[in-house]
């Protein structure tokens, strides 16, 4: 019998960034009792380092913008296999989703009359991005943390979530352990949102933290929750690339919308020589036209470089693989073009000062990490393993999974990004559907009787947690965990292959075997060793996810890219999801099911967008 | 490569003993790096919080050579390597394991200050008119990334251990944030005078010197917020109209 306290709340839920918080904030609003339950200290997620805004159609810099544009550029951008209705619900509710922020004291950039100030970014038709600096997500956290700490809401910070129980068909509670003691708490509740973020941690070069390892994902699948769209994942095309020990740590796509270029070693911009059809009428046809876009001429249109980050990133693969890339396997990104065509226009234009109030935080990461001035050097910029649209199916209204009582929201919850999400998108998505979480898991909870707790469930989890500590075996958490960081880097990155992904099943199998003999040395105590050897078997779920939903997708779409099936399949891949479900022989079972038909309003609204033509998906 | 030395504080708040580490050192290495290299191959239970490793979390606070820093924003080139370098928890908050303090006290202090409160919206749709001038000051106190160096390295938290009548640096731009929001009715003066203890910062910068934001902590904050303090409650002219008057700061304002 494990020793535990026992922590009761109406709704419990599970991760403090945006989309957690935003959960808290509206479950708490509606008269339930609410426990947060996170990681890391409260104001740490990795919503800190969202950096370029918040997508939602105010129309306060282009007044043609609304939210049917939107929702076909988010459509448009995941090349049609989104959750239409997320999309158009997230569409329609960004807008007044930032005007709350305002109203709990964020302080956006302004308009020169005084109104929230947005920017351009990649697939936005229009500036669209409310944001501050390139520190919106920064923003954005504390001003959810700020206002939620007076709403009520119980925040018990550092600790891990090792299992979610479960009473009957319902969600009961969760086990988790706090790092600084390692003792056992249970969290007894009606309702569970999941919040937990991305999947980052699984790759070797990632803009993610050592949080990000698929504990969402991996707890709602343990429970018979399913995932959905696995293989799509976000290589963010602008990582830094050195020194080494900063690689994978975010560049901003700020810094494109702001009017950086991309260049390869023979200083050639090669965004202008691969701009894919469906973006054509989009895309400025020269620099001068795309420079104009940048300054907010409603006549123009966007740079290549604001393309999708799916394309934008496979085109600097391509670069640095046909041997036109940087000194260190990246290729350039430079402000110093734009500078000098705005500096002809606009007498008494100072880069350095125009840089640094644009992009602060940038200025400061390239400065102090990399050594270099970003107003007057090129960066050096790759790939970095940024986002996951995979994740838990929820409803789309009311993020509610097929298990009775267990919501997920933000990065762990999938559905409205579809193959490819666009830059801005998340932090929207954290608020609108984040709310919308939080609002039904306290509708059910409401609903719905108290459940029971039944030990033997907990006595499970909390022996298999604690299994390494009585194990002597070779077997390094921090080894096993780099192992398959190389391993999925190499044989399921960017650039996709069948027999390299089957080698990567044959790999996991092997990781599993070792991770189940893994050992960990000294106490429960603030144990990063231990932490890491209970991350394993999340790591390992997910990567398993990811390897077979890119098999079964035998095309190329958004994020996934097969050197083998180089273009896209409509007719057998154009309409349908994969799912992910546990087996009854414990082993991961995938298929594939057809998207529901979308309404006509909303083919009208893509078709709107797209030179009045309905994309094949959608017909 | 270089092989550089850790001396890196270990133990609870018990017990508490530096132990020697090697770690292999590379171009733009970083302390949080050589951490990591240190708890990958030599101490798998080496204790530090981190999160976001490029200086935008606020998590990897300690004191490296005896200076209150972010680990994953100080390059070890930056560092003289002849001689160990020296890493510990930071020294105003009670250690719970090696380089991790516990600093829910800062957390507790937060909740206490009156939250923001705007006046009514200046549109219908339930929007604000805000000048980039206006939103300048608030803003630079709001790239606060919360990693508590400010409240280490403050002597009237670190030696004096005020914490029960100060809330320290981090806390006071905080507040100027809230104050200085063009939007915000609320007053929060009487509190910074009578509870939060301003008085005790004899404004020696060391918080400023220390904040990886470059925040003015000092100058633009703290300062102005004694001033409004001293013009609230020790102006004889202003007493004097108070005395008949009874104006309220916002409400006179608005």
């Amino acid at each position: 019998m494990a020793d535990y306290q026992t922590h009761e709340h109406d709704v419990i839920v599970i991760g403090a960034g945006g989309a957690g918080l935003r959960a808290a904030i509206e479950a708490s609003a509606s008269g339930v009792s609410v426990g947060l339950v996170c990681k890391s200290l409260l104001g740490k997620a990795h919503t800190v380092m969202a950096e370029g805004g918040i997508a939602a159609a105010l129309a306060n810099v282009d007044d043609r913008d609304n939210w049917k544009v939107h929702f076909a550029d988010t459509m448009r951008g995941g090349q049609y296999v989104n959750n239409w209705r997320m999309a158009q619900l997230h569409a329609q509710e960004a807008p007044a989703r930032v005007r709350e922020l305002e109203a709990w004291g964020a302080v956006f950039d302004r308009t020169p009359d005084g109104k929230i100030l947005q920017r351009n970014f990649g697939g936005h038709k229009y500036p669209r991005l409310a944001h501050v600096g390139d520190r919106t997500g920064l923003e954005l956290i504390r001003t959810l943390q700020d206002h939620g700490i007076h709403q009520g809401i119980s925040v018990y910070m550092e600790r891990t979530v090792v299992r979610l129980l479960k009473d009957g068909d319902r969600i009961s509670g969760a086990l988790a352990y706090d790092r600084e003691r390692g003792r056992w708490t249970v969290f007894k509740a009606k309702a569970i949102i999941l919040a937990t973020g991305g999947i980052g941690k699984a790759y070797k070069i990632t803009s993610n933290s050592w949080e990000y390892t698929g504990d969402g994902h991996t707890l709602a699948y343990d429970v018979g929750a399913e995932l959905i769209d696995m293989e799509f994942v976000q290589f963010h095309p602008t990582g830094m690339v050195w020194p080494p020990s900063v690689r994978g740590i975010l560049v901003t796509e700020g810094v494109r919308g702001e009017g950086g270029v991309l260049r390869n070693k023979e200083g050639k911009r090669f965004m202008f020589g691969d701009i894919p059809e469906n973006y054509k009428p989009q895309t400025a046809a020269d620099e001068e036209e795309g420079f104009r876009y940048v300054l907010g001429d409603k006549e123009a249109r966007r740079p290549p470089e604001l393309l999708t980050r799916d394309h934008v990133a496979r085109c600097i693969v391509r670069e640095v693989k046909e041997g036109r890339g940087s000194p260190h396997g990246g290729v350039f990104l430079e402000l110093q073009t734009f500078a000098e065509w705005f500096g002809k226009k606009s007498k008494g234009f100072n880069a350095a000062e125009h840089w640094k109030k644009k992009l602060p935080s940038m200025y400061h990461q390239f400065k102090e990490l990399g050594g270099l001035d970003l107003t007057k050097e090129s960066m050096e910029v790759g790939p970095t393993t940024h986002y996951m649209m995979g994740g838990v199916r929820v409803d789309s209204d009311s993020q509610m999974s097929r298990i009775p009582g267990l919501f997920a929201c933000g990065e762990c919850a999938a559905g409205i990004n579809g193959a490819n999400r666009l830059g801005g998108n998340s932090l929207s998505d954290l608020l609108v559907l984040g709310k919308r979480a939080g609002e039904y898991a306290a509708q059910y909870a409401k609903a719905n009787p108290a459940t029971t707790i039944h030990t033997e469930q907990v006595d499970s989890a909390a022996k298999w947690a604690l299994a390494p500590f009585d194990r002597t075996s070779d077997e390094n958490p921090f080894k096993i965990q780099a192992d398959l960081q190389d391993m999925m880097q190499d044989l399921v990155g960017i650039v996709r292959k069948e027999d390299e992904m089957q080698r990567a099943l044959e790999g996991l199998e092997k990781l599993k075997a070792r991770a189940a003999k893994v050992q960990v040395t000294g106490n429960r105590e603030y144990n990063p060793g231990w932490h890491t050897a209970l991350d394993l078997h999340n790591l390992l779920t997910v990567s398993e996810g990811i390897t077979i939903g890119a098999i079964l997708r035998k095309e190329s779409r958004g994020a996934q890219f097969r050197d083998d099936y180089p273009k896209k399949d409509n007719a057998k891949f154009g309409k349908v999801n994969s799912i992910i479900a546990k087996g009854p022989d414990g082993k991961m079972q995938i298929r594939l099911e057809e998207i529901p038909a979308m309404p006509q309003e909303l083919k009208d609204a893509v078709m709107a967008e797209a030179g009045g033509v309905l994309p094949d998906e959608l017909k | 490569m270089a092989t550089v030395t850790f001396r890196v504080s270990r133990g609870d708040a018990t017990k508490t003993e530096f132990k020697d580490y090697t770690a292999e050192t590379g171009e733009g290495m970083v302390v949080l790096d050589a951490l990591h290299q240190i708890q990958a191959t030599q101490a798998p239970d080496l204790a530090c919080r981190w999160n976001c490793k490029a200086g935008k979390c606020g998590s990897c606070s300690a004191e490296i050579n005896g200076v209150p820093k972010l680990m994953c924003m100080t390059r070890l080139d930056d560092l003289p390597t002849d001689a160990p370098i020296i890493v510990e928890p930071m020294q105003a908050f009670p250690k719970v394991k090696d380089l991790v303090t516990d600093v829910s006290w800062n957390y507790e202090v937060k909740k206490k200050i009156k939250k923001f409160k705007p006046r009514k919206p200046d549109n219908a749709d339930g929007t604000w008119k805000m000048m980039q001038e206006d939103a300048d000051r608030p803003q630079e106190f709001r790239k606060c990334i919360e990693c508590f160096l400010c409240q280490d390295v403050c002597h009237v938290l670190r030696d004096h251990h005020k914490h029960d009548e100060f809330i320290g640096p981090r806390f006071f731009v905080y507040t100027a944030a809230l104050e200085m929001n063009p939007l915000d009715t609320e007053d929060r003066i009487s509190d910074l005078k009578n509870r939060d203890g301003i008085g005790y910062c004899n404004i020696t910068k060391c918080c400023t010197k220390v904040c990886p934001e470059h925040i003015t902590i000092t100058d633009n904050a703290i300062i102005p917020l004694k001033e409004r303090v001293v013009d609230e409650f020790y102006d004889p002219v202003l007493k004097l109209i108070q005395l008949v008057f009874r104006p309220r700061k916002k409400e006179s304002e608005a």
